[in-house]
């Protein structure tokens, strides 16, 4: 093979075409507000720019104290979950041309849990009801050789094994932010993971949590936690799956 | 060679109330699944005899029930929809109520309400449909009270 070279000229700079998008975005700094308020900032973007693009420009660019989680900026890490045009969405995911630059982009914190700054919450309830399903492979059997899976059952709780914890779907729930009582979507896909997990022996420890009062039961299947989820996972039917599971009284 | 036993890093939050006893919002949403398919064919057919079969919305009068009550058919089938419906509609209002009155005194003030609404709604609906009597034993002066098909009155 030869050397990785240039083949063809890189497109000139100017040949996309810039805007000027508007974004609204709802701070809060708990030193100086007693309540939260919108702020607009005009930024000079492109349509490939993602809206976290904005909120760094606006940061590095306008005003410095503007406050956001980030770390991977690519859709892994699961840090900056915001509530953008209403919808919960990451913002290194959300493309500035999927939205309508035509009007203001609001961007708000996620709801339901405690606002510290700007768009920063505390998940420490969020991470509670997640620790409370016991999210750990719990194994029983002391085995003489590997745990062996068969592709099939591998399949059978692959879809919740995405979920990168952002919290986009259970901040987007309606019972979740009524009083933080209910586990959340995030904490029932966490517990899908292991319950049908062929390997795993603590379903049943599992499914007797989830079927409290405040467990699965809640869930008045809405859907938003589907909507929401960045990693497209199917929320509402791995809390339909649990909801059997519970009913059949095994996985 | 020893095994260190590492013990489950946190209990769970809520362990210790859930699951003792028969679970209440479990056989809720059991029965509202149920009542709900039950009660699709209860109220299409509640609803296409009355206002569709035969001569239509025209038909309804006082007669008209008080045909279908002395048929036991339909006294059995309405019985059955309503203690479904309202029970169905009090426990969908519970779970609203749990899920948006977020006042301890407010909710238990709702649920209350509630509890006793359907309560007496359930024993009016019950006596109404079992002790109905189209033609009544009257004094004479009452006779012209009494529908047409009682076969007195003028």
């Amino acid at each position: 093979m030869s050397t990785p070279t240039i083949e063809r000229e890189p497109v000139a700079a100017d040949a996309i075409q810039s805007f000027t998008a508007t974004l609204i975005i709802r701070r809060f700094d708990p030193e100086v507000d007693e309540e939260p308020r919108w702020e607009d900032f005009d930024v000079e973007l492109f349509p490939t720019d993602r809206v976290l693009d904005a909120l760094h420009k606006i940061k590095w660019e306008q005003d410095g104290s503007l406050t956001f989680r980030r770390s991977c900026a690519h859709g892994v890490c699961g840090s900056d979950a915001m509530r953008i045009n209403g919808r919960n969405r990451l913002a290194c995911k959300t493309l500035m041309k999927d939205l309508d630059i035509t009007k203001p982009i609001y961007v708000e914190a996620i709801k339901g849990l405690p606002l510290e700054k700007d768009l920063i919450v505390n998940m420490d309830p969020f991470f509670e009801s997640f620790a409370a399903v016991q999210p750990f492979l719990i194994a029983s059997s002391k085995p003489d050789k590997e745990r062996r899976q068969s592709p099939a059952e591998r399949e059978r709780f692959d879809d919740t094994t995405k979920c990168i914890l952002c919290a986009a779907c259970t901040s987007s729930c309606p019972i979740f932010w009524t009083d933080g009582q209910y586990f959340g979507p995030a904490a029932i896909v966490n517990a899908h993971r292991f319950i049908f997990d062929s390997r795993d022996d603590g379903s049943q420890v599992r499914l007797d949590i989830l079927n409290d009062k405040e467990g699965v039961w809640r869930c008045r299947t809405t859907f938003n936690c589907t909507e929401a989820c960045p990693r497209g996972i199917q929320v509402t039917q791995a809390i339909a799956e649990v909801k059997q599971a519970i009913m059949r009284g095994k996985p | 060679m020893t095994t260190v036993d590492v013990e489950t890093p946190r209990s769970p939050r809520r362990a210790e109330r859930s699951g003792r006893g028969i679970n209440l919002e479990k056989w809720g949403w059991i029965y509202m699944r149920a009542s709900g398919v039950v009660l699709v064919v209860l109220i299409f057919g509640h609803l296409f005899v009355n206002l569709v079969a035969g001569e239509g919305v025209k038909a309804i009068d006082f007669a008209f029930v008080a045909g279908k009550w002395a048929d036991p058919f339909w006294v059995v089938w309405d019985t059955l929809l309503l203690w479904l419906a309202l029970i169905h509609g009090a426990n969908g209002m519970r779970t609203i109520v749990n899920d948006y009155a977020s006042n301890e005194l407010l909710r238990r003030i709702f649920k209350g309400a509630l509890v006793v609404s359907t309560v007496v709604l359930l024993i009016l609906g019950t006596l109404v449909i079992y002790t109905f009597d189209p033609c009544p034993d009257v004094s004479a002066d009452q006779l012209e009270l009494l529908p047409s098909f009682c076969g007195v009155g003028a």
